[in-house]
């Protein structure tokens, strides 16, 4: 890592530190650095950065610095962090708010998850229900590896754990003005 | 005692086998199970880290239909049970919340009916004293090792039971004639949509929830979630032949074993289909 200015990086990432504590509901600042959220974190072994480190990167303000991380994409959202932080402060929404912050500044480090969940929402917002099948499909396609857990798709469809058309609800329609609603919302309010 | 249904998502497909048996038990026990007219996907993870109020409505329009049934719901899935629990605690607390929520979904929820979650509604709203007393037969001592996961359990304020030693189904064992085995792993994450998203890194946590329940000695694994039932399940034979694994060990909703205990044909409830055979744990304690 190279050396940091942090008087200038404080000032740099001031304001994308102040969204993220605003849509996390958590104050970095109130870390005291324990560690316990790394210490329990089942995804840590795989991060670039821990939690507990995203959390003092924040207090510094290299606010950048993780909404270009993989950590955020790797997060599972499990809540182990947030179950167990000794300040009550909820690590896993800062993760959630992170990502949320990637995307609209077009950071997004872990194609293959974004992607995922890029593609289980198109699925949501179009059928009103995931429709598992295609969603397999569709990721397999867009991260170019067609043949991706293709081996049980026999066996699920013989188990009638596939399906290979959607479950389309009635009010869909519904379902799709509210992601360009929630979307329009949120936008509004950054 | 009645409940709107919400099977959700997985419920309809890879978690076929729990809901077979949920229904089961449902009626085995006299709860009434009223499905929602035309639910939606809870968006799951990916709603909630893509868009904090689409996390909250798609849940929250589920919620209201349910209001207009007069129920509370009953939420199998603990993905859906966790996203609905988040929804109904951010509506109650927050005006503004209720009032964005309802511009978005079209429909106003007050927060009148609230989630519980399968595990709730058989083994605590109807009971294990009442569960003992309609028992057919007994697990006969089968070693079970109880998997919570992560979102039924977690964040505090809306996990179901307590975030590091759940008892919840290890009262549920003991109850019907098995052995709960201690294990040091109920909680631990199995790392939901990585083994699909990123195989390596969620392969690696499936494979240690599935060591450490070997090294307990277990006979079985159960499980409340859909999709920790997928990657402890059908993960098993993945990791056999790409990671020289050696896995053998069958998994259960809890639901499936409730319903078998209360009288059901173990076919009856979906447990032929299984990656990991179920057939001879079944056998040796007598339950087929």
């Amino acid at each position: 890592m190279q050396p940091i200015n942090l008087t200038s990086a404080l000032a740099a990432g001031k304001d994308l530190v102040a969204k993220v504590q605003t849509a996390s509901g958590v104050d970095v600042k109130a870390c005291y650095q324990c560690g316990k959220c790394s210490a329990g974190c089942p995804v840590a072994f795989a991060m670039d950065y821990t939690p507990r480190q995203v959390m003092r990167m924040l207090q510094l303000g290299l606010a950048e610095e993780t909404i270009k991380s993989r950590a955020i994409w790797l997060c599972a959202q499990c809540e182990t962090c947030s179950a167990r932080c000794p300040r009550s402060l909820e690590p896993a929404k800062v993760m959630e708010a992170l990502r949320i912050e990637a995307k609209r500044a077009g950071f997004e480090a872990d194609d293959e998850i974004a992607t995922f969940n890029e593609k289980f929402l198109r699925s949501v917002a179009s059928n009103g229900r995931v429709f598992e099948a295609g969603l397999i499909v569709g990721y397999n396609m867009a991260t170019v590896q067609p043949l991706k857990d293709a081996g049980v798709a026999p066996s699920m469809l013989a188990k009638g754990k596939l399906k290979l058309f959607p479950s389309k609800i009635r009010g869909r329609d519904v379902i799709n003005r509210m992601f360009t609603k929630a979307e329009k919302m949120e936008a509004d309010n950054k | 005692m009645k409940y709107a249904y919400y099977p959700g998502c997985s419920l309809h497909s890879t978690g076929i086998e729990y809901n077979m048996s949920t229904l089961a038990v449902a009626k085995k026990l006299n709860v009434e199970l009223e499905e929602i007219p035309d639910w939606n996907c809870c968006g799951a993870s990916a709603g909630h880290t893509t868009n904090h109020l689409l996390g909250l409505a798609l849940p929250a329009r589920n919620l209201a239909i349910a209001e207009k049934q007069g129920l509370d719901v009953m939420a199998p899935c603990a993905s859906c049970y966790n996203r609905m629990k988040t929804a109904e605690v951010a509506v109650k607390s927050s005006p503004e919340i209720r009032a964005k929520v309802a511009e978005i979904t079209e429909m106003d929820y007050a927060g009148n009916s609230g989630v519980k979650s399968a595990l709730e509604v058989f083994l605590k709203e109807v009971g294990l004293e009442k569960i003992k007393a309609s028992l057919v037969r007994n697990l006969g001592g089968m070693k079970v090792a109880a998997y919570y996961g992560c979102l039924l359990v977690r964040p505090n304020g809306i996990g179901m039971d307590d975030p590091e030693d759940p008892m919840t189904m290890d009262d549920m064992i003991t109850a019907l004639g098995g052995e709960a085995v201690q294990w040091p792993f109920k909680t631990e994450c199995c790392g939901a949509s990585l083994p699909t998203a990123r195989s390596k890194v969620g392969l690696k946590m499936v494979n240690d929830i599935l060591q450490m329940a070997d090294i307990s000695g277990v006979d079985a694994i159960v499980t409340a979630c859909p999709l920790c039932f997928v990657n402890l399940d059908m993960r098993q034979n993945d990791l056999n032949k790409k990671a020289g694994g050696n896995f053998n060990i069958p998994i259960f909703y809890f639901t499936e074993l409730l319903a078998i205990a209360l009288g059901e044909k173990p076919g009856k409830v979906g447990v032929k289909k299984h990656f990991v055979s179920t057939a001879q744990v079944l056998d040796k304690y007598n339950l087929k």
